[in-house]
Formats: C-alpha cells, sequence, structure tokens
C-alpha cells in the first residue's frame, strides 16, 4: 500500500506545481496588464512626418525664403557589427579619433538605447552623400536621411525673417508634447511669431517593428495614422527692392530704417545695421557662426528697430506742435521770438520772431521750450502734473511709450515718462515745466524706438490715427487675419490741427533744415532731428511722409552717431523714398554715392558741439 | 491451462492521443513562431516547421515500428541500448560539432542529434531492467549505489558536454528511486539542500547560520532532550552550515559567468535586460500581452517580430500563452496533467517491475522537462536550454521522446499477457 501511497503524493506534486504555474500565468495574463503595454511598445513605433515649411515671399511675390534638403546621417548601434572603420572615416573625413569621439558621445546622450536610431552627423555636405550612398553597403547599421533646412534667396532682411533651430529642452516641455528632440522651430523674426502658421502640422505613422526594428508594415493598416499638414506660405509686407536698397544706404554705419505705409500699416522696410547675412544660420556651422555673432561688440543680432529706443530730437516737436493746439495753448499765428536759445537750451542762428510753420521749419528749440512750458504750465489745469498727464496722453495716443503690437519677436516699448516718474525724482509737486523742459525738444528721458517714430509718422501722415505696423501682409494668400492689422488707432489730436503742422514739414524739405532730401516732383513732408546721446556723437534722425496728399509712405531713419539729421538719417530717407514712390534712386549720383561710401562705424568718438538739435 | 495465443496488444489510445495533440499543437506554434506574410506555405523544407514536418513523419513512423516490436526486445537489448547511447555520449568528444556553446551534437549525413536525448531513455531502460532484476533489493547499499552509478554516469559525460540543462534531467530519476523504495526523506533532505543553496546566494551565508542555530536552539527548548536527539541537531546544523558556506565558495569559483548571470538575474539579484535577463522580460511580456483569450493564430506580435529569442525551441510556450492567453495555457496545462496523470495510472497497473519502473521513468522526464521549460518562460525558473516534449522545434529531441513514450506504450499493451507468459 505504501506504493501506491506514493504515487498519489507524486501526482499531487505534479499538480502542486501546474497550480504555481497557473496561478503565475494568472497573474502575468490577466492581473497585470503592464505587460500588454510593453509588447505594444515593443513593437509600435511612431514615425513623424514633418511638414514642409511655409515659404516666405516679399510684398511683390519675390521669393525671400525657401527649403532646402539636407543630409543627416544617423546610426542604429546595434546594426553596426562589421563596419570598415578606416574607410568610413576616409569617406566621411574624419580622424579615427574623432570617430571615437562621436561614438562615445552618443552613447552619452539622454535616452540613448543600442536600438533606436539616432543622429551620427548633422547635415552631411552632397559629395559626402554621393560617396556615402556608394559605400552605404558596407557601412550597415547607417542611413542618410533627409530633412528640410531653410535657405534665403537674397542676404537682406535677416532680422525680420529670423531663423529656425532645434527646439530646447524647455521647448519640449511646454509644447504639450508637440516637439521632440531634433524638431526645429523658429527662434526670432517671422519665423518665431508665425510658427503656428509657417511650422505647418506634424504627422505620425504608426508602423509595426521586429526586434531589430526592421520595418514590418503598417499598424492596421494606418487607421490610427494622422496626415502632416504643410506650414502655409507667407507674404511680407516687405518691399524687397526698397529693403535691399536701405541696407545698401545704410552699409557700415549703425543705426535703422523703418518705412511704413500709413493707409493700411504695412511695414515696407525694416532696416536694423549692422546685419548679417541669414545663411549664416543654416548649414553645419550655424552653432559656430552663431557664436560669432553674439560676440560681436556691434551687436548685429540685435533688432535695433523694434527694441532700440533713441532720443527722438526735433523731430519730437511736430507732436509738441499738435499737443500745443489741442491744449489750446498754441495756435498757428503764436510767435515766439528767439536769441540763440531758450534759458539753458541753446539755438542756431535763424529769422525770428516765428510763427508755429516758420518755428517747425528751422526747428526752434526756443520756441518748442516755449509751447512745451505752455503746455505744462497751463493755467486751464489746477496741478501741473494734472496738465504734463494730458500732455503724457497726447503723446502715448501716437503709440510712443508702449509696445505696438507688430508682429515681430522682442519688441521694446520705449520710455514716456509719467509724472509719476518725475515725482519719483523730484517729489511731488516739486517739478514743473522748466524743471523738463527738454522734453519739448525730443531730449531727456525720452525714449522712442524708430518703429514708434515711424509709426507716428504714419499717424500724422494719415492726419490723426494709425494702423499697428505690420510685417505680414497676408497667409496663404488671404490677407493678415489679425483683427488689430484692421483697425484705426485715433489720436488724441483733433485732426484740423494737423494741416499747420504738416504744411510746417513740408517747407522743412522745401526750404528748411532738410532741403537736401527734397525730390523734385514730390511733395515730400519731414524733419530732422539731430539727438543728444550719452554714447558719442549726435545720432542724425529723419522722419518724412511722401506724398503731402494721400501719402504712400511714411519713414523714419536713425543713424547712430553721425551728427545733424540732414547729414546721413536725411538723404538715405529721401533716396528710399524716391526708390518706393518713383522705383529709382540713381537721379542723384552724388547723393547715393556720398551714402555708400560713408563708413561711421569706426568713428565713434565724441566731437559733438554743445546743446543742438535741429 | 495453457494459452497459446497471447492476447492482442491493446494499446491505450488516451495516450496515444495525447501524443497527437501536442504533436499537431506544436507544430502549429513552431509555424506561427516563424511565421511571416511572405512565406505562407506550411510545408517548406528550409523553414523550421518544414523540417520538423520532416521529423513528424519520421517519428510517427519509428513510433508504429515500435508498436510493432515484441515487447521483449526491449527488456533484452535493454543493456545494450544503454551501452550504445554511453559508447555515443563519448564519441561526441571525438566527432562532436559545436552548435551555441554545446559541444553536444553529432552530425550525421546532414541531420544532427544529441546522444544525449538517446541517453535519456537508454538509461531508463537499463535502470528498469537492472531493478526488476531477479533477487535485487533496492534496501541494499549495493543496488543503490549501482543505480547511482548507471545515473550519474551519463549524466557527468553530458555535463562535460556543456549540456547542463540535458544533464539535470537525470534528477528526475530520483522521482523513479522514491517509487522504488527510496526514504522519502532523502528527497526531503534534497529539497531542503536546494532550499539552503537559494538561500546561501541571496542572503550572507553568516546570516542564514545564525538563523539556523536560533531555530535549533528553540527546537530543543520545546521537544523533550535526550543526548541523542542534541547530538543530531548540532551534526545537522554544523552539516548545514558547511553546506551553505561551500555553495557560496562553489558560485563564485566553479559556475561559468553566463550560469551565474542567469541565476541571478532569476534570483532578482541582476537586471541583466540584454542578456540572459532580456530573454526572460521578454518571454514575459510575449505571455502576459495574451491576455484572457490570447491574440489568436499568427497574430502574436512578440513572437512573430523575434522579440522572443528562442521562441520555436526553449521557449516555444510563449506562443501558445501570447497567440491563446490564459484559456489557451490553462488548457495545455491541463492536458499536460492528463497526460502525466495517465502515465501514472498506467505505470501502477503494470505487473511486471520492469514496466512499472520504466513508467515512471518516463513521466518523471517529461515532468521534469515540463517544470523546467514552462517555468523557465514564466520567469520562475532559471534559463536551462532544454525543450518542451512534443512541442519544442528540434528534430532529434522529438524523436527520441517519442521512443521514449511509444516502448512503455509497447510495453503497457501486452500487460494482460504478462502474468502468464512473463518474461526471462
Amino acid at each position: 500500500m505504501d506504493n501506491k501511497i506514493r504515487q498519489k503524493i507524486l501526482f499531487i506534486a505534479f499538480c502542486l506545481v501546474a497550480l504555481v504555474y497557473v496561478i503565475r500565468l494568472m497573474q502575468l495574463q490577466i492581473v497585470d496588464d503592464s505587460y500588454f503595454r510593453s509588447a505594444q511598445e515593443n513593437v509600435l513605433q511612431e514615425q513623424t512626418i514633418y511638414p514642409a515649411r511655409g515659404l516666405i515671399y516679399d510684398r511683390n511675390g519675390e521669393l525671400l525664403v525657401y527649403n532646402d534638403a539636407v543630409y543627416d546621417l544617423s546610426v542604429i548601434p546595434i546594426e553596426v557589427k562589421t563596419l570598415d572603420t578606416a574607410l568610413f572615416c576616409k569617406v566621411l573625413g574624419i580622424s579615427s579619433e574623432q570617430f571615437r569621439y562621436k561614438f562615445e558621445k552618443l552613447k552619452r546622450q539622454k535616452g540613448y538605447a543600442p536600438y533606436k536610431k539616432c543622429i551620427f552627423d548633422r547635415q552631411i555636405s552632397i559629395p559626402v552623400y554621393a560617396a556615402f550612398q556608394e559605400h552605404l553597403y558596407d557601412f550597415r547599421g547607417f542611413y542618410v536621411d533627409v530633412r528640410t533646412d531653410r535657405k534665403y534667396a537674397h542676404s537682406n532682411a535677416a532680422h525680420i525673417m529670423g531663423y529656425i533651430s532645434e527646439v530646447t529642452d524647455r521647448d519640449i516641455e511646454n509644447s504639450n508634447g508637440y516637439y521632440q528632440m531634433g524638431d526645429f522651430k523658429g527662434m526670432s523674426g517671422v519665423e518665431r511669431s508665425y510658427e503656428k502658421e509657417l511650422g505647418g502640422i506634424k504627422g505620425i505613422k504608426y508602423i509595426l517593428v521586429d526586434s531589430k526594428a526592421r520595418t514590418q508594415g503598417r499598424y492596421k493598416n494606418g487607421e490610427y495614422d494622422t496626415p502632416s499638414v504643410s506650414g502655409k506660405n507667407i507674404n511680407l509686407s516687405l518691399d524687397y527692392k526698397l529693403q535691399a536698397l536701405g541696407e545698401e544706404l545704410m552699409q557700415n554705419k549703425i543705426g535703422s530704417v523703418v518705412a511704413i505705409e500709413p493707409a493700411t500699416g504695412e511695414i515696407l522696410a525694416m532696416v536694423s545695421t549692422p546685419s548679417y547675412d541669414p545663411n549664416l544660420f543654416v548649414g553645419r556651422d550655424r552653432g559656430k557662426h552663431y557664436m560669432e555673432l553674439l560676440l560681436d561688440p556691434a551687436k548685429p543680432l540685435f533688432n535695433r528697430t523694434i527694441a532700440a529706443p533713441y532720443p527722438p530730437g526735433s523731430i519730437f516737436k511736430i507732436l509738441m506742435a499738435l499737443t500745443g493746439q489741442q491744449e489750446h495753448v498754441l495756435t498757428p499765428a503764436t510767435t515766439y521770438g528767439c536769441s540763440r536759445g531758450y534759458l539753458f537750451v541753446g539755438c542756431h542762428a535763424h529769422g525770428s520772431p516765428l510763427p508755429l510753420r516758420g518755428g517747425i521749419a528751422v526747428s526752434c528749440n526756443s520756441y518748442f521750450c516755449q509751447v512745451y512750458r505752455s503746455v505744462v504750465n497751463n493755467p486751464a489745469y489746477k496741478l501741473r502734473e494734472d496738465a504734463y498727464k494730458s500732455f503724457h496722453k497726447h503723446i502715448t495716443s501716437f503709440g510712443l511709450g508702449s509696445k505696438l503690437g507688430v508682429d515681430l519677436y522682442g519688441e521694446g516699448s520705449g520710455l514716456v515718462p509719467t509724472s509719476e516718474y518725475y515725482d519719483k525724482i523730484y517729489g511731488r509737486y516739486r517739478w514743473q515745466a522748466l524743471t523738463t523742459i527738454s522734453l519739448g525738444i525730443g531730449q531727456g528721458e525720452l525714449g522712442i524706438t524708430p518703429l514708434q517714430m515711424a509709426n507716428a509718422t504714419a499717424a500724422v501722415a494719415n492726419r490723426g490715427y494709425y494702423i499697428t505696423p505690420h510685417i505680414v501682409k497676408k497667409i496663404d494668400s488671404k490677407l493678415n487675419p489679425n483683427p488689430d492689422f484692421n483697425k484705426k488707432h485715433w489720436s488724441t489730436i483733433d485732426t484740423s490741427y494737423f494741416q499747420v503742422v504738416i504744411d510746417g514739414m513740408q517747407d522743412v524739405v522745401e526750404h528748411g533744415t532738410a532741403y537736401i532730401a527734397k525730390i523734385p516732383g514730390i511733395e515730400i513732408c519731414g524733419k530732422t532731428g539731430t539727438a543728444q546721446n550719452p554714447h558719442g556723437k549726435d545720432h542724425s534722425i529723419f522722419f518724412a511722409f511722401a506724398p503731402k496728399n494721400k501719402p504712400k509712405i511714411a519713414i523714419a531713419v536713425v543713424v547712430e552717431n553721425a551728427g545733424f539729421g540732414a547729414t546721413y538719417a536725411a538723404p538715405i530717407a529721401s533716396l528710399m523714398m524716391e526708390e518706393y514712390l518713383n522705383k529709382k534712386h540713381d537721379t542723384r549720383k552724388a547723393l547715393y554715392e556720398r551714402m555708400i561710401k560713408a563708413n561711421l562705424t569706426h568713428k565713434n568718438t565724441n566731437d559733438s558741439a554743445a546743446t543742438k538739435t535741429r | 491451462m495453457t494459452q497459446l495465443q497471447p492476447k492482442p496488444a491493446k494499446f491505450d489510445w488516451l495516450t496515444l492521443m495525447l501524443y497527437y495533440v501536442f504533436v499537431v499543437a506544436g507544430l502549429l506554434c513552431i509555424y506561427a513562431s516563424v511565421y511571416k506574410e511572405t512565406n505562407p506555405m506550411i510545408y517548406d523544407n528550409s523553414m523550421n516547421y518544414g523540417k520538423q514536418l520532416v521529423w513528424i513523419g519520421i517519428s510517427f513512423f519509428v513510433g508504429l515500428m515500435i508498436l510493432l516490436i515484441d515487447e521483449k526486445f526491449f527488456y533484452a537489448f535493454a543493456y545494450g541500448l544503454y551501452g550504445i547511447g554511453i559508447v555515443m555520449l563519448l564519441s561526441v568528444f571525438a566527432l562532436g560539432t559545436e552548435i551555441k556553446g554545446s559541444s553536444s551534437w553529432i552530425r550525421v549525413g546532414g541531420i544532427q542529434f544529441q546522444p544525449a536525448e538517446i541517453a535519456k531513455f537508454a538509461t531508463a531502460l537499463a535502470l528498469s531492467k537492472y531493478l526488476s532484476g531477479y533477487n535485487i533489493q533496492f534496501k541494499e547499499r549495493k543496488t543503490q549505489m549501482i543505480c547511482a552509478a548507471m545515473i550519474l554516469l551519463p549524466m557527468v559525460i553530458i555535463l562535460f558536454q556543456n549540456e547542463t540543462g540535458s544533464a539535470l534531467v537525470f534528477v528526475a530519476f530520483a522521482l523513479v528511486l522514491y517509487r522504488e523504495g527510496l526514504p522519502g526523506w532523502l528527497l526531503l533532505v534534497g529539497i531542503a539542500l536546494g532550499v539552503l543553496s537559494v538561500l546561501a546566494l541571496l542572503v550572507k551565508p553568516l546570516y542564514i547560520i545564525i538563523g539556523l542555530v536560533v531555530l535549533a536552539g528553540a527546537f530543543l527548548l520545546m521537544v523533550r532532550r535526550t543526548m541523542l536527539l542534541i547530538y543530531l541537531t548540532v551534526g545537522i546544523i554544523a552539516f548545514a552550515s558547511a553546506y551553505v558556506s561551500s555553495v557560496d565558495y562553489v558560485f563564485e569559483n566553479v559556475l561559468q559567468a553566463h550560469q551565474k548571470s542567469r541565476i541571478n538575474v532569476l534570483l532578482g539579484k541582476e537586471v541583466d535586460m540584454k542578456g540572459a535577463g532580456y530573454n526572460v522580460q521578454q518571454s514575459k511580456i510575449a505571455i502576459g500581452s495574451g491576455g484572457l483569450l490570447g491574440k489568436g493564430f499568427l497574430e502574436g506580435t512578440q513572437n512573430k517580430f523575434r522579440f522572443v529569442p528562442e521562441q520555436s525551441t526553449d521557449f516555444i510556450f510563449c506562443t501558445i500563452g501570447e497567440e491563446y492567453g490564459f484559456a489557451g495555457s490553462l488548457l495545455f496545462i491541463a492536458l499536460y496533467m492528463l497526460l502525466l496523470w495517465r502515465l501514472l495510472f498506467m505505470a501502477e497497473r503494470q505487473r511486471y517491475k520492469f514496466n512499472r519502473i520504466y513508467g515512471y521513468s518516463v513521466v518523471s522526464i517529461l515532468f521534469f522537462h515540463f517544470t523546467i521549460n514552462v517555468g523557465m518562460t514564466l520567469g520562475l525558473m532559471p534559463v536551462i536550454g532544454i525543450p518542451l516534449p512534443y512541442f519544442s522545434y528540434g528534430g532529434s529531441a522529438l524523436l527520441s521522446f517519442t521512443v521514449l513514450l511509444f516502448i512503455f506504450i509497447r510495453l503497457d499493451a501486452n500487460r494482460m499477457n504478462e502474468l502468464t507468459s512473463g518474461a526471462d
């Protein structure tokens, strides 16, 4: 009987083992669903389909930015088995130390796995690509991937177009999972502000892979795939020829030019010098070039047109004339005398006394100090600060002192001091017109960006309103849908007050400080500015619009440390207006040559005369 | 009363049916595990399943032949077969070709086979014949030593061929000896040593010894102490302590690196996702992803796309787990248990000792393979490369398991005649 028992014991032992296995199976197959997910991760691979980035044209359809194929060399380390390293290095043109270094670097990368594809070398040249294709069979595990990169048809307008660059870790975190390592996105300029339109939408393709990451087919016949959506093409409001001329004229000078179409707020040209060739940000050495530009003391990456605040100098007198009239302390007939200055503010020799129109034409400092004084010390207000507040209101209604909302990244707000600002400096009730008198002639604490200057000119040209300046005219052949770019921002100045000021501005060009800017056959209204600044010689500033009736272009030019407004800024503005209105800029050869040849980048020494603003 | 005519052979149809079901199911699993849309033919000589189909044909034929042979043949030639088996095992050292780090294969023409497979049923036959011999008492020391020698001889040779898995299969004969009178406490001691070994690898030997001493002290406090009991306890503790220390030593100094790593992975001391751990992890993923009902025939992505290494041979159970899920796995285990139960039942109904011992050998070998192989895919046993009988791809393995089983079916078929005709 003992043996029968032993048979039973054995069978019970068998059953115990079977029971343990069944419990284990239950745990693996039914209770724990992590194995199911792991299986999906094993076989499902998400492939990103990159959309083509939108192209960028100018307002006349001139192609500015397009896409170009580049070749990235990637590797699946586990597939590299028999590699002729010497041959590989020869084809790629690297040393064996570099090869080892690259591989070591690869292995230390975040998320490295031997079965995952990773980029070995970015943007190999076409000859290397061709040589590599021949040897592709010898280099098992290496792949050449085609990607598109930006290519710029011209070397102009670098600041406006901006550049694209690989996303940073922060971009990836903030993108809600949209961006992945190695994706590109716009980092400045239009590329950045219109990333959504230009970038398109990435598509996803699910494929099945085997353990060696070889494609085995599509997952459920592509049921879950999403196609990519190409980026939209964009038309800038920029006039390429005008822009190119502006950059040519501004070469070897530091400064800005902004030209706006007053009726629409479209930016026609936007020059910030020194600039750089946007193609430097394409290709293998982009990182090197970027560092060079970043460390350049002239700050070529800095877009002065929207971010650099300048004291506007005498061009501010135009706004003073308008404010004085609106506050009823000034009429076109008001005359002030000038004995080469007002208190401590100097002035130059001109006829005296003058009415408003004449005061603008000769840019009389005394006249506008008087105007400022009567505005701020206006007896209609009980308190000086209330009078100043209404002055502040009028000035800022032209878009000064705050961001305009241009569709470019990095806009600065400039500065128009508030009454509280002066309270802090002098104490409340302890300041008045004479304390801040330099404001009346556009000096002092004022900081205005060239874009704000051009915008204010456009507002004067429009007799009282401006439309938020913008650089993108059409998206996908439809007008820019941003409602702000279609809305009139009215200033607080009554339209009737503009006529005498505009007449004065015409006099400036006809026989005033800026007669050098005169173009036969075109009625130009302008105003020069010679802004004192702490950095050296005065800034040469000029703003103008033309033609006088139905203005088509409003322009502001700032040339840093270049002296009188009439010396550089006015001729440059004049040549550009001629180009835009008459489609030629060579009628005044001597002037054109002088502008192009002038090199102001090296003489940044201070030889400015005493207080002088024209 | 003499019976001139022997009774007609009565084959055990249930066992035969289970065998055919297993072989066909195994073929389908092998087909599924190497399946690709691009090779739809079930018969293709260049593929695993094509070759397996040929081997199935050979196995069926050989099985049929065995059923037709007179059952006395196996008794008569038991020692002869054992001798041939040992010679073939030894010949591997001269003629063997190395496959996957194990030098246990012989190539004859285009066919490779492992003599270790033959050694299994040859040893079973010889052991049965010896123990069923006239005037042989298992209780005698001499008998026990001879039995141990018969089992250990092929085992040691196979060990030298670097086939640890096949060698371990011979441990299964312990169950046969247990049935024939090996004291149960010996088996228990064996199991206890196994547990101690695992503990020794997991915990520092010193802690185990302290633990054992505490346990022994508690034991002695609770029982009525006699001098004998005290000596016995102290002796056991001393032995266990020495054993635990030596396991650690053997593990560090005797085992090969890949064996150490496999054991470490199993014990959870090492996570090696590229080596031994990868196999087990992928195997668990494949089985775990099957869910309750499985993904269906040819739908298992993990097997199909080669995530499980050795999927058609040692890890064939992954295919069952993934494509037929928990339900299919349960059915598989149930059928396997049914086969084992049936064989145990058949062994006990033998009236002739030779038949019974041989039957127990078959049960023990099949059980051992099942336990290790399935346990390995479930991550419960170390990765020891032994096939799942009748399922795994491998021609010589299938043939040898067929021979192993069919000899017993043949012996069983004549159980009614043995009382009268006997065997001499």
